[in-house]
């Protein structure tokens, strides 16, 4: 029982990095109808950033802080320099150019960190483990980092729902040429819409600092499961996001944890940890797959 | 205040507009007629810098604006009330009013929402409706409403009443009266051409990209046969 809440709480986390990752995502395509593969980059730009800045002095909290500024500004110029040429094109083009800076970002952190991986210490005053139910110890790290993305998720809402930029990204989002006739400049709304993404995809990657290692090429694996997500969410929606999130985090890692065993008592050990391993990573593929034949553009659509 | 000198605007390879003249002052309420598919929305689109123009010149107060991107043109002053309203459906009224809202002429007494919901009563009752769950004739209000909001000095209206129910057209009519009698400068696109002799002083026809005909209202209700001529009337 402790195992599975345990697993339960593994698998929030999970979600928690997911939906810092797909909220940004999800924002770009929705509003800009960009497809942008190199978001993992700067998930990897902030694990980067954070982890030197957090080596050299000794400050976590100051590698944060480091890397926040670091990711959104990157995503600025990006925007600037790159996908402002791709709005209009096809969505082909924008694979293949942002493909092309996945491969720039990953070459350019090589050049500049090398090529063995960066390891990072939780923060001493993060490292140890709470008991949450009796017999039940968490680290407290990853509690931290659930309580960072229900923030993050509470601060999203608020900027979206109650604020007149959320206002105006919601109406670019649906109707461009209109937001600008209404003096907003759209052209500067979407640079900042895309340096708030790319912050949080940084956020995420030095918050997964020191649960993985930080090296170049860590951006793409996450990218998938962010696209999974988003899709699975609906495009362009932030509830969809966190749902999707965490439904994704969850499923793949209950999936991993138990499937293995529920599968003993159908099959020989052997056979069973063989189904289980290729089940379980594919499990959030068929869950996609399931959402999209019950609800075809995603559990949230944004423009319903 | 506005100047349009003989622009000529393309879409891609087709021309639309060949060489479009007019002139608008302060306070004045002008309308663009002709039939459809004549260049009336394509001269409104390129004076908001929506579909950019090839040759001429627009000015707005002395300024040249036929380069400038669209949101420096509404910060001018201009506020657009486009064809097919084009409310923002995922937010509600009020934030359809309150997302672009600005002062950006520096009025002497700025547009509240109360003064909007003054001159259209019925967006009232609706402010926390959906821009996707509105009537046409409330979409227009909200339209009127969100282009006041950012006190423009002259306001654009492209099929000011189109698709509406007679009663509802006269709630608009009314609104826009209101909004004659304050000193706003209009320049509007309508088929419905009694209401319009009521409230503008000069007209513009346009015919196949060219304006082929101007003068005042008298004029032109003494000349029927342009109506039917050009407008199809």
């Amino acid at each position: 029982m402790l195992l599975v809440v345990e697993q339960l709480l593994n698998g929030l986390q999970f979600g928690i990095t997911l939906f810092l990752m797909s909220a940004g995502l999800t924002l770009v395509f929705g509003i800009m109808q960009v497809i942008n593969l190199a978001h993992g980059s700067f998930y990897m730009i902030g694990a980067y950033v954070g982890a030197t800045v957090t080596v050299y002095t000794g400050s976590f909290l100051l590698g944060i802080a480091a890397a926040l500024p670091a990711s959104a500004v990157c995503g600025m110029v990006v925007e600037i320099i790159v996908l402002r040429k791709l709005y209009n094109r096809e969505h082909l083009d924008q694979v293949l150019a942002t493909f092309g800076l996945i491969m720039f970002f990953n070459e350019l952190t090589r050049i500049i960190w090398g090529r063995q991986p960066l390891f990072m210490d939780v923060p001493p005053w993060l490292s140890g483990n709470i008991e949450l139910l009796p017999g039940l110890f968490y680290p407290t790290y990853r509690l931290a980092v659930i309580g960072v993305g229900i923030l993050v998720a509470l601060v999203l809402w608020l900027i979206f729902s109650r604020t007149r930029i959320g206002m105006q990204i919601r109406a670019g989002a649906s109707n461009r040429d209109m937001i600008g006739a209404l003096g907003v400049n759209i052209k500067l709304l979407y640079t900042l819409v895309f340096g708030m993404g790319t912050a949080l995809a940084g956020l995420a990657g030095v918050m997964a600092g020191p649960i993985l290692a930080v090296e170049s090429g860590m951006g793409e694996s996450i990218l998938i499961l962010t696209f999974v997500v988003i899709v699975i969410g609906g495009i362009g929606s932030i509830r969809g996001a966190v749902a999707g999130a965490l439904l994704v985090g969850l499923v793949d890692t209950m999936g991993r944890a138990f499937l293995p065993a529920l599968f003993r008592f159908l099959f020989d050990s052997a056979t069973a940890d063989s189904a289980a391993a290729s089940l379980s990573s594919m499990a959030i593929y068929i869950l996609m797959a399931a959402i999209l034949v019950w609800k075809p553009k995603g559990l949230f659509p944004a423009h319903s | 205040m506005l100047k349009v000198d003989s622009i000529e605007t393309y879409y891609g390879q087709s021309q639309a507009l060949f060489g479009v003249t007019l002139n608008l002052m302060e306070g004045e309420v002008v309308t663009l007629l002709g039939r459809n598919g004549m260049g009336k929305s394509t001269t409104i689109s390129s004076i908001m810098g929506l579909t950019p123009i090839s040759k001429g010149k627009i000015s707005f107060l002395g300024k040249s604006i036929d380069r400038s991107p669209s949101y420096s043109i509404a910060r001018l002053g201009i506020g657009l009330v486009p064809e097919g309203r084009q409310i923002f459906p995922t937010l509600t009224v009020r934030e359809n009013l309150l997302a672009t809202a600005a002062d950006y002429t520096h009025s002497s007494s700025p547009y509240t929402l109360a003064d909007i919901l003054t001159i259209f009563p019925r967006l009232g009752e609706r402010l926390n409706n959906y821009g996707n769950q509105l009537s046409g004739g409330e979409q227009q209000m909200l339209a009127i409403g969100r282009a006041l909001m950012i006190n423009p000095r002259l306001l654009i209206l492209d099929e000011a009443t189109e698709g509406l129910a007679p009663l509802v057209r006269q709630e608009i009519w009314h609104g826009l009266g209101i909004l004659k009698a304050k000193g706003l400068a209009i320049l509007v696109v309508d088929k419905n051409i009694q209401a319009l002799f009521k409230i503008a002083e000069r007209h513009y026809i346009i015919e196949k990209g060219k304006v082929v005909w101007t003068g005042t209202t008298s004029q032109l209700q003494s000349q029927p046969e342009l109506q039917t001529q050009f407008l199809g009337v």
